[in-house]
């Protein structure tokens, strides 16, 4: 019986190297915070219209993903699909790290960030903002036990429950993600139950798009195998929550469409929304959707790393632009306040609002990305996380053995 | 006889003033439009927000309210936006998408025959407001009297409630602040909107814009209480056929239009 042996990672030029220049990002994403707090959000592209810009296309993306990167370990834990254990404990740091960049984008963000301790003790249980306090917070908890159990000796027992446990809280996490916008009523452009679900599908997708990623480069960057069939196994798996993506998406314009007073929003994100429809039909739909699956499927590219890794590559830029058009095309289309009339003023009533992403939110929104990778990387370098090797040979005996367990 | 001239006036151009301004001071007995602005004033008065007492609780008793007239509301007029402005310190700096508007005037045009109308929009203070259930930290909150404020000392500057307002009443105030009215604070880095200039309405004064409407000699706004049938926001409300912005989704606003 082969066991999986984990090491970490070893110092070195490189890994130095690396964080070196993680470093420095996470300095830059800081000082544009800083500079944020210190003029005041005039700073930004954000303005009355669009009050939510780009770093909270980072943070949503990075929670959403942390949440779809514990599908290896829930795959490995829930459904024991036992190709994927050895992957499991890098799932869960993973889906801690990036939690923690998210979160570090959305507090640095606000108006007051100072009073981070005010939105951790005052809450209004009507809000689902602030159940997503305590989804998140509750979620690294839930993760950092999971992950404990994984790695004790003595704890195996408990894997599965906690495991259980994490993908119910995953779930949870994410619709109430969804949720910030579908529960908007007063939004054309939100105001959907569809967008729960939804979330769901997107972070099975961009997190497992993520998990691909940042596997196959620390693999190749530390020396360490990485078999063909697992990745195929990824790959197809990454195709399916692709086409869950765009068949929620289709699902909901669809029903959109068909009610008359969601159709100058729809009108405006599908046909005539300029950067919006591009990133919407190019983005979102054919490089982050259509052309992943293909490079996924079809036989020709479906085995090839490469190809692997561009298709993952496009689904994360796809979901950069999805979570862009419905965040920000979502504000940019006028809030509909006499339905039917044309209306004016000087609050730019009735006109598509204008927002122009600044150097200080793409800084803060790389800080936090860069944040979550230099936690991924520490943890891999302090704590037993990567198998020795991934290679298709140390996994066979593992399947012989869950499918004579399952016979 | 009130039932169909407001929709008829909804179709006219701005010319019925006068017509339905005579109709009002024949319905109502009111002749105080005509009169100098300190007296109209003491007549839309009728002590509509009775003074409280320092300690004294607020109760819902009263449910304080608005009445616009958009028959009323001078096309280029901009006396309520300007009262506001100098009322509360949120004087525009010269940056459009940045800068706060607690009130607005806006333009509505019917784009199937022409109509125009303009209409001040301030918060609405809804009975049950998005903005206060999306908070997260419950800074915006409705007081017992319908009034929906924001706590500038919970407020952490989300913006959630921006997006939920559907009548993009709030502003974030983007810029470091100077020279505020002790009165109305505000804060860099915080959501403001309309208080209904909640200073004046509990010393027993009528919100600034209402007080500056009625000094054009428009009287296009009335303030009063409508959870009390003897007030004349309520006399009228019960009267002519009013409507509320949006109010397809329920929210129930304290802000009334008439001929909109």
């Amino acid at each position: 019986m082969q066991r999986t042996v984990y090491t970490e990672l070893r110092p070195g030029i490189g890994f130095a190297s690396l964080l070196a220049l993680l470093g420095a990002a996470i300095a830059a994403g800081l000082g544009a915070a800083l500079y944020m707090e210190k003029y005041g959000h005039i700073v930004t592209g954000m303005n009355n219209q669009i009050a939510w810009g780009l770093p909270h296309v980072f943070a949503v993306f990075l929670i959403v993903s942390a949440s779809g990167v514990l599908n290896v370990a829930s795959l490995a834990s829930v459904f024991e699909r036992a190709a994927y254990k050895p992957l499991a404990r890098l799932s869960g740091l993973l889906a801690i790290a990036l939690l923690a960049g998210g979160l570090a984008v959305l507090v640095l963000d606000l108006g007051r960030p100072d009073r981070l301790i005010v939105a951790m003790t005052t809450y209004n249980f009507k809000s689902i903002f602030a159940w997503n306090i305590f989804l998140y917070t509750g979620f690294m908890a839930i993760v950092a036990g999971y992950l404990f159990v994984q790695m004790s000796r003595g704890m195996e027992r408990y894997v599965k429950p906690v495991g259980w446990l994490a993908f119910v809280w995953r779930l949870a996490l994410t619709t109430g993600t969804g949720s910030i916008f579908g529960w908007l009523v007063a939004r054309q452009g939100y105001d959907a139950a569809i967008m729960a679900p939804l979330f769901v599908a997107m972070s099975l997708s961009f997190g497992l798009a993520v998990f691909i990623l940042f596997v196959l480069v620390t693999c190749a960057a530390a020396g360490r195998e990485f078999g063909a069939d697992l990745l195929v196994r990824l790959a197809r798996l990454l195709g399916i929550f692709a086409g869950a993506v765009l068949y929620f998406t289709a699902v909901q314009h669809l029903t959109a469409l068909y009610a008359a007073e969601h159709g100058g929003v729809e009108r405006f994100i599908l046909l005539d929304g300029g950067l919006y429809t591009g990133l919407f039909w190019g983005g979102q739909v054919v490089l982050g959707g259509l052309l992943p699956m293909a490079l996924v499927y079809l036989p020709a590219t479906g085995r090839s790393r490469i190809a692997v890794l561009f298709a993952s590559v496009l689904v994360v830029l796809g979901g950069l632009a999805q979570i862009y058009v419905i965040i920000i095309g979502g504000q940019a289309y006028p809030l509909v306040l006499f339905p039917g009339m044309e209306e004016s003023s000087s609050f730019q009533d009735g006109v598509v609002a204008s927002y122009m992403p600044s150097l200080p939110e793409l800084l803060l929104g790389l800080g936090g990305v860069a944040l979550a990778l230099t936690i991924a990387v520490i943890g891999m370098r302090v704590l037993r996380f990567l198998p020795a090797t991934l290679g298709d040979a140390a996994d066979e005996p593992r399947r012989e053995r869950a499918a004579s367990a399952g016979s | 006889m009130s039932g169909g001239r407001p929709a008829t006036g909804a179709r006219r151009g701005g010319g019925n003033a006068t017509s339905s301004r005579r109709d009002f001071l024949r319905g109502a007995g009111a002749f105080t439009v005509t009169l100098a602005a300190g007296v109209t004033l003491m007549a839309y008065g009728e002590t509509p927000a009775a003074a409280r007492q320092p300690g004294e609780p607020v109760t819902s008793k009263q449910r304080w309210g608005l009445l616009i007239d958009v028959s009323r509301c001078g096309d280029g007029c901009t006396a309520c936006v300007t009262a506001c402005a100098e009322e509360n310190g949120w004087k525009q700096g010269g940056n459009p998408l940045t800068d706060a508007q607690w009130i607005r005037k806006v333009t509505i045009r019917n784009p199937k025959n022409g109509v125009t109308r303009s209409a001040p929009v301030m918060c609405q203070h809804c009975a049950d407001p998005p903005c206060v259930d999306v908070c997260p930290t419950g800074a915006s909150f409705k007081r017992a009297d319908g009034i929906v404020l924001v706590d500038k000392h919970t407020c952490i500057g989300c913006r959630y409630c921006m997006l939920a307002c559907p009548y993009k009443a709030r502003s974030f105030v983007h810029e470091p602040l100077q020279d505020q009215k002790p009165y109305a604070p505000r804060g860099k880095g915080t959501v403001e909107s309309c208080t209904m200039c909640v200073h004046r309405v509990d010393t027993g004064r009528i919100p600034a814009c209402v007080e500056a409407c009625s000094a054009t000699g428009n009287g296009a706004m009335l303030f009063g209480d409508l959870n009390d049938p003897g007030s004349e926001i309520s006399k009228r409300v019960a009267q002519y056929p009013t409507s509320q912005i949006r109010a397809d989704l329920g929210l129930d606003p304290g802000v009334r239009y008439r001929n909109l």
